[in-house]
């Protein structure tokens, strides 16, 4: 409630902790009845007449010392509503806390009457006035004095207006009939006015009020509903991840329902799986990053080499145009690793299926200098680093990959073994190994070639070795099980041992390749210089026999396309080109120096290339230049090195070149030399194999007819 | 094509094994001409092995992050059977390289040489 008057003094006793103020009631007040307020200062001296009276101390009043009494205290009147609530806190969901209100409504309604006017150009007050225009012309109109009874007439009148009218507005408003039963008074107090009573000297106008409870406001907040953060993207490829794992869960729980009957191995992977989680969540495991980790290496070297690798990719030789016939190589990416230095690269082949992963195999080609050999695999996109890395105890001399099963690599050995290499498996040792029991060779192996899944399909692969023998591997239940298949043994070769023995005295091979068609039909090269045509289904005998070289037949090979020709090259500085079906060769080629390695192009069946020890490469067009190399170009140091063996790229113009020192050097064929058969003009390039075995007949026909005409 | 090359790598026995091996990795890397620094991180964005000091290597982690995030979300946005596989930017004084793999992230910066 608020205080009445200013400031104020108060002697005396306080009053009870409401502070409510009373003022010092005046003389009348005294003949009232004091209901209202319990504390009375009856110790105001002012008042003379109070002071007559005895001190009228309520019951439950405090008892204080004269000091206390005496004590002033200050009151101060605000405008402040004692029974507003001082600090209401409120929970705010946007800051997340409690926070004070700072304003709190300070008003006290003491009391509230809804009023009963409205405005006389409403619609409502519009209705009204007719009506009472209505009510007027119904009720008589006098103008006579207020009679008692005509009043109490014209009240029943009034009010029994006020009922028809009430009842025809069945459920009016309250302002609605208040105004109804006011309309309904004025025309009969038109008529006769009741005049108010009032006294000039004792009319009070007398008023009262009911008690107004001090309201209070109550307010009550429950806790604040506990609520998280949660944000997400859909993207298209949220979704699409969505209903892919959708489509796993199903997947699984079909194959479940499948097999519940074997619970037990369920069970066995459940622990497994749990195994490995555990494993997972101990670390931040860096084996995750592996993957990344093997290509950023690479993105790294493709940086540093950079220049190589546009090379490799978009350079090609302009000066070719200028250069007439010849060509040349262009030196790309080398190949080198720290434990291969001191070894000999002794096989070099591409992986059939991905185009830039070769392997090469480290060995020793010195009978005195026999050490460990290795196997190492190689790609285009990492030159630092090989990708697969094996060794073994003896010096790797051939190596094939499996056509059908590109992570097998068949691997001749220098002691006479053979195994085989499984890159999916993890190990550095070979999946399978021949040993002495099984039928290893007794003579270092020189090369080996896989063939095509016997009927069991079983894989199984030929080797052939300075022992004479050729040997067929099978890989029978994890076994490799052997088959000689053919033994060179030669005319005139037997010998009279002692006790009159009969010796066979075989030949040594040394190299021998598989026709692509004809697949019983194979070429074996030797040690002595010849050349033994053979055929798988006549183990012992041969078909043919080639007077090819004088020295040791280092490689043959058959021409990819061209069904009759092969190659073979020989220390003895040469390298010939054959018809299988004449004894003499088409093409020989003198090179100054030990032939190590000729291979066939894959792209043109009258392109070939050979390495010789003086570490040059040599590179043949048959189409261009019958007579002469294309390209002769020193591929690595003269002096301190030797190159061993070259391969063409099945894919890109790329050639690589394995040397003594245990370096791959990789080569781009400028454009001279991989030039294909121009076209007459109008007519369309015609492009296959027909064509490059055309091509190469047509010049065969050039060399074959004088010749033939000669034998005869 | 030889991504599914590396499929084969993983299928080795021990982790130990290949812990060793992808360890010998980075150290190429990192020995690698011109490389300046390697970041590793993993998925909550924290280095858990950087050659470069802690500040630097949280920056780039941070950064790279939200940078690597966005690409991915670009690449699998238009087709959602896509990926990403690399991420590089090259910039005047060094390169950055970012192999996201699941989770985590290899960084790499380089001088190329030019």
């Amino acid at each position: 409630m608020p205080a009445k008057a200013g400031d104020r003094h108060r002697q005396g006793q306080s009053g009870p902790s409401g502070g409510k103020a009373v003022p010092p009631r005046p003389p009348k007040a005294v003949s009232r009845k004091r209901d209202e307020d319990v504390s009375m200062e009856a110790g105001d001296g002012v008042d003379e007449w109070a002071a007559a009276k005895t001190l009228v101390k309520p019951p439950d009043q405090l008892e204080l010392t004269e000091a206390e009494l005496k004590e002033e205290i200050t009151r101060i009147l605000t405008a402040n509503n004692p029974h507003a609530p001082q600090n209401i806190v409120r929970y705010s969901f946007k800051k997340r806390a409690y926070k004070p209100i700072n304003y709190v409504d300070q008003m006290a309604v003491h009391f509230s009457l809804n009023g009963n006017m409205i405005p006389k150009d409403s619609d409502e007050g519009r209705r009204q006035s007719i009506r009472l225009s209505t009510a007027a012309e119904k009720a008589p109109v006098e103008t006579s004095a207020v009679t008692s009874e005509e009043a109490e007439i014209k009240d029943e009148a009034s009010t029994g207006n006020t009922q028809a009218a009430g009842e025809e507005e069945a459920g009016g408003s309250g302002t609605a009939e208040t105004t109804e039963r006011a309309e309904a008074e004025e025309p009969p107090p038109s008529g006769v006015k009741e005049q108010k009573l009032a006294n000039q000297f004792n009319f009070t106008e007398r008023a009262s009020r009911t008690l107004n409870n001090p309201m209070q406001e109550r307010a009550c907040q429950t806790e604040p509903t506990p609520y998280k953060n949660f944000s997400a993207t859909a993207n298209q490829w949220e979704i699409y991840d969505a209903y892919v794992e959708e489509l796993q869960k199903m997947e699984r729980s079909k194959e479940k329902e499948k097999s519940k009957a074997q619970v037990p191995k369920r069970e066995e992977e459940k622990k497994k799986g749990r195994r490995l989680t555990s494993l997972e969540s101990q670390s931040d495991d860096i084996t995750k990053i592996s993957k990344a980790a093997k290509i950023m290496e690479r993105m790294v070297n493709q940086n540093t080499f950079d220049d190589i690798a546009q090379d490799f990719k978009y350079f090609e030789d302009a000066s070719d145009e200028y250069r007439d016939q010849e060509g040349t190589l262009l030196p790309l990416w080398k190949f080198q690793y720290d434990k291969t230095k001191r070894l000999a690269v002794t096989a070099i082949s591409w992986n059939p299926k991905y185009k830039d992963l070769f392997a090469v195999g480290y060995g020793s080609y010195d009978f005195l200098k026999q050490g460990q050999g290795m196997l190492l695999l190689y790609t285009l996109k990492n030159p630092s680093f090989p990708e697969y890395v094996f060794s073994s105890e003896s010096g790797i001399m051939c190596l094939d990959f499996n056509n059908d099963h590109p992570y097998l690599v068949a691997v001749g050995f220098y002691d006479g073994n053979v195994a085989i290499y499984n890159l999916k498996k993890a190990t550095s040792q070979p999946s399978y190994k021949s040993s002495a029991n099984s039928g290893k060779h007794t003579e270092p192996v020189w090369q080996v070639k896989w063939q095509k899944d016997d009927m069991d399909n079983n894989l199984n692969f030929f080797s052939v070795s300075s022992d004479g023998r050729i040997v067929s591997w099978t890989l029978v239940k994890n076994e490799l099980v052997h088959t000689d298949v053919i033994k060179l043994s030669g005319e005139g070769t037997t010998m009279q041992g002692p006790e009159g023995l009969q010796l066979q005295m075989l030949g040594s091979g040394t190299s021998f390749d598989f026709h692509k068609k004809i697949d019983n039909l194979f070429l074996v090269g030797t040690e002595e210089g010849k050349i033994y045509k053979c055929s798988k289904c006549y183990s012992s005998q041969f078909l043919d026999v080639f007077e090819a070289h004088h020295m040791a037949v280092d490689s043959v090979s058959w021409n990819p396309y061209h069904l009759k020709v092969f190659i073979s090259c020989s220390s003895d500085w040469t390298v010939k080109i054959w018809d299988h079906t004449i004894k003499t060769p088409m093409f020989v080629y003198d090179l100054n120096s030990a032939v190590g390695d000729v291979v066939w192009s894959p792209y043109s069946s009258t392109v070939f290339a050979a390495v010789t020890t003086d570490g040059k490469a040599h590179v043949f067009d048959l189409s261009i230049n019958k007579y002469e190399a294309l390209c002769t170009q020193l591929v690595v140091a003269k002096k301190k090195n030797k190159i061993t063996h070259i391969q063409f790229n099945p894919v890109y113009p790329v050639i690589i070149v394995g040397d003594e020192r245990g370096h791959v050097t990789s080569l781009k064929l400028s454009p001279n030399l991989r030039r294909m058969p121009k076209e007459k003009k109008g007519q369309e390039v015609k492009k296959g194999p027909e064509v490059e075995i055309a091509k190469l007949d047509k010049l065969l026909n050039l060399v074959r007819d004088p010749e033939t005409k000669a034998g005869k | 094509m030889c991504i599914c090359k590396l499929a084969h790598l993983d299928q080795k026995s021990s982790t130990g094994e290949k812990q060793a091996e992808v360890e010998e990795t980075l150290k190429r890397i990192q020995a690698h001409k011109g490389v300046i620094g390697t970041v590793v991180i993993n998925a909550e964005g924290i280095p858990i092995r950087t050659t470069l000091d802690n500040s630097t290597s949280v920056q780039y982690a941070g950064l790279l992050h939200q940078l690597t995030m966005k690409a991915r979300s670009i690449v699998r946005d238009i087709d959602p059977q896509n990926d990403l596989t690399f991420l590089r930017i090259r910039s005047k004084k060094h390169e950055i390289m970012v192999a996201p793999d699941k989770d985590y992230l290899l960084i790499v910066i380089q001088n190329p040489c030019e």
